[in-house]
């Protein structure tokens, strides 16, 4: 954050998440820390693979006990989730804290009516009748926009359309005010102009809620258009993070670099090849030493004494903005300067 | 478009899948229209764009021109010859030359088979033998698409996302096509693997000179590769014209919203700010398409005469030779000048 005049509501320290497996452990997470606020929406970026789900599994207590390794600490409203026991977590989530999903279709049960798995929230954690529950839902129905809620309350998720699905998904997810809420590419199925319907959705209420979002996608377009601050997550780790306008602007980590050369633009010249980066993301089961990007980055070579395939880079956040990269500041001005000449001329 | 003949040439293409129902004896009690009636061209080299919404039948007109799907209506001409209903045996020889990159690279690739055998299938069942052979040739296929040789008897489980859609390109190759139909060729894929395959794709376009009818959702990943760009809504073109018309001057309101709603990742806030629109709704079911413009339920700016008369896909006045908009009452202004003249290159 930018602004760190009141206590963050969520923070997450020195995040490790590893997972045994057959093969051996797969660090999905490695060391990863980072605040978000109330009304602010953080922007995770990353591509499969990179951790994105993961974290946001762990905030939740999603994951899978028997098998995952968690070190670090996150808090929520000064509560530590992971010495949180299972009842406790399971108040939270829903009340506190809730989640949007990918894939409404998956999310929602077939068997039970839309409003039925709204109210059902709503009961278990106001204790509410049935009644209020189902006024409750109709209500939320009606706020993310559905129409003529009172009649749709009773279908079933498979009489909703895609992007019905996804707004009754969150209006569950809302149904109980939650302070942070955990949007896990929740456009990513969705077609364009269904999506801008659903990120303007997601924005109105939080303006009208103040809710904290954590919004994890690999679309840095959608970043752009609600992100406050953005942090890039390569390789279990976070490799840059700052705001919206920083990152997307002037980024400071090649990674972040090649992400937006990569992308073709609706302007700009057409006639040119894009420039992806090459290779393709690590294994997390037997990750590059060093850097983790260095293997993919252009710029590896430019440092001296290959400290890029030897040394992890230090991730130095002054002010909420940082890089884990070992080019100087001035070297990245240089090479970076092309760019920001094709991109912003 | 050239006056000669065009190496694809679709006209009133319609599919419209019976529904089924009743009991005991079933009855078609309806259709969904998917596609209905479908004009256009691709000349050859040239690389058309299909963009549209789900379900407004890009892919199952991406099926029809390879003839994998029976059309209702309509005719499709392959370098003039009429191919609508050809057989087998006269479909035999054009299906060597047209051929099909699909989305998925995992269930596109058969599991069992090593790449060398997957790349070299289409040669197997057109009796192709090449000169110097054809484990050779896909040598030379695999170096084409930016594989390792090498990896000529690895199988599909051992390779990337992205290198998996190399191996769909290299089969695509194999025959030396002159159409390749790509149905959403990457969008299963991560933006940095992404770029590397629109590359490989816009090489194999410009050095081998094949033509493609490139079939997307994606509005920046068209825009960089077709030259000529379709917008396709509930199974119908509404506006068809060059790149950059298409993006610098759209005269449909669909296509108008279509581009509004492209997130760009750029932030803008000393900029003039991108036009918004935002489409209300969603998109009507093909089985009972609205009458008339198939688009007024979502346009804001439907009369009763869209209502009643659809609009024909014509050069509307204004529009340059070649771009066609299908609406009564076409959008007049450029899009967003202003933003425009800050890319000399883009107007270029």
């Amino acid at each position: 954050m930018t602004s760190t005049d009141q206590q963050p509501f969520l923070s997450v320290r020195d995040l490790k998440v590893h997972f045994s497996t057959e093969d051996g452990t797969v660090k999905a997470v490695d060391g990863l820390s980072f605040d978000v606020a109330k009304g602010k929406t953080l922007g995770i970026v990353g591509e499969s693979g990179s951790g994105k789900s993961v974290t946001n599994l762990t905030i939740l207590g999603l994951h899978d006990p028997a098998h995952t390794a968690i070190e670090g600490e996150i808090l929520l409203d000064g509560e530590n989730l992971l010495t949180a026991s299972p009842r406790e977590l399971e108040r939270l989530r829903g009340n506190k804290m809730s989640m949007i999903f990918q894939d409404a279709l998956a999310s929602l049960s077939p068997y039970h009516t839309v409003g039925r798995q709204i109210a059902e929230t709503y009961r278990k954690h106001t204790g509410a009748s049935k009644k209020e529950s189902r006024d409750r839902a109709i209500e939320m129905l009606r706020r993310v926009g559905i129409p003529q809620p009172d009649m749709r309350v009773d279908d079933y998720p498979h009489q909703f359309s895609g992007g019905m699905r996804q707004r009754a998904m969150i209006a569950m997810a809302l149904v109980c005010d939650p302070e942070l809420l955990i949007a896990d590419e929740p456009t990513t199925a969705l077609d364009v102009t269904v999506q801008a319907q659903i990120m303007d959705l997601l924005k109105d209420l939080q303006q009208e809620f103040g809710t904290a979002i954590i919004f994890i996608t690999h679309d840095l377009g959608v970043i752009a258009d609600i992100a406050d601050d953005v942090l890039v997550m390569y390789g279990g780790r976070c490799v840059e993070r700052g705001t919206k306008r920083e990152v997307l602007r002037n980024p400071q980590h090649p990674y972040t670099l090649g992400l937006l050369s990569s992308m073709p633009s609706l302007e700009g010249p057409v006639d040119v090849p894009l420039s992806p980066i090459p290779g393709s993301p690590p294994s997390l089961l037997n990750p590059p030493s060093g850097c983790r990007f260095h293997p993919r980055c252009a710029f590896a070579d430019k440092v001296s004494g290959g400290l890029c395939s030897t040394a992890q880079p230090a991730l130095d956040v002054v002010d909420g903005r940082g890089s884990a990269c070992h080019l100087t500041l001035d070297q990245r001005d240089e090479f970076f300067a092309d760019f920001a000449v094709s991109r912003h001329n | 478009m050239s006056n000669a003949t065009p190496l694809l040439d679709v006209s009133g293409l319609t599919k419209h899948f019976p529904i089924k129902g009743g009991f005991p004896i079933r009855r078609t009690v309806g259709a969904v229209q998917a596609v209905d009636g479908l004009d256009f061209q691709v000349a050859e080299g040239e690389s058309l764009g299909l963009v549209g919404e789900s379900g407004c039948g890009k892919s199952t007109t991406g099926r029809l021109i390879t003839r994998l799907l029976e059309p209702t209506a309509g005719t499709i001409s392959y370098r003039g010859e009429d191919i609508t209903h050809a057989g087998r045996r006269q479909l035999a020889p054009i299906r060597s030359e047209i051929q099909m990159i699909f989305q998925d690279p995992y269930a596109s690739l058969n599991p069992r088979q090593t790449v060398g055998k997957i790349v070299s299938g289409p040669m197997e069942i057109n009796d192709i033998n090449p000169a110097g052979g054809r484990e050779n040739r896909v040598r030379e296929l695999l170096e084409i698409v930016g594989l390792n040789p090498e990896h000529y008897n690895r199988f599909p489980h051992e390779f990337s996302g992205g290198q998996r859609q190399r191996i769909g390109v290299a089969r695509a190759l194999a025959l030396e096509p002159k159409l390749i139909v790509a149905d959403e060729p990457v969008s299963a894929l991560d933006v940095s693997i992404q770029a590397q395959v629109v590359n490989l794709l816009q090489k194999v376009q410009q050095e081998l000179g094949i033509a493609f009818v490139f079939i997307a959702h994606d509005l920046a990943v068209v825009r960089h590769f077709s030259q000529r760009v379709a917008v396709m809504y509930l199974g119908k073109i509404v506006e068809i014209a060059d790149r950059d018309d298409l993006y610098g001057n759209p005269r449909h309101p669909y296509t108008r919203a279509l581009l509004s709603a492209v997130p760009e990742a750029t932030v803008d806030d000393d900029g003039p700010v991108r036009e918004r629109i935002r489409l209300v709704g969603d998109v009507p079911s093909p089985i009972s398409p609205p009458s008339g413009c198939r688009f007024r339920t979502r346009c804001w700016k439907a009369t009763d005469k869209c209502a009643s008369e659809a609009p024909p896909l014509v050069q509307v006045e204004g529009n340059k030779p070649g771009h066609l908009t299908a609406c009564h009452y076409p959008e007049t202004e450029a899009l967003v000048p202003a933003r425009l003249s800050k890319n000399p290159e883009a107007a270029a």
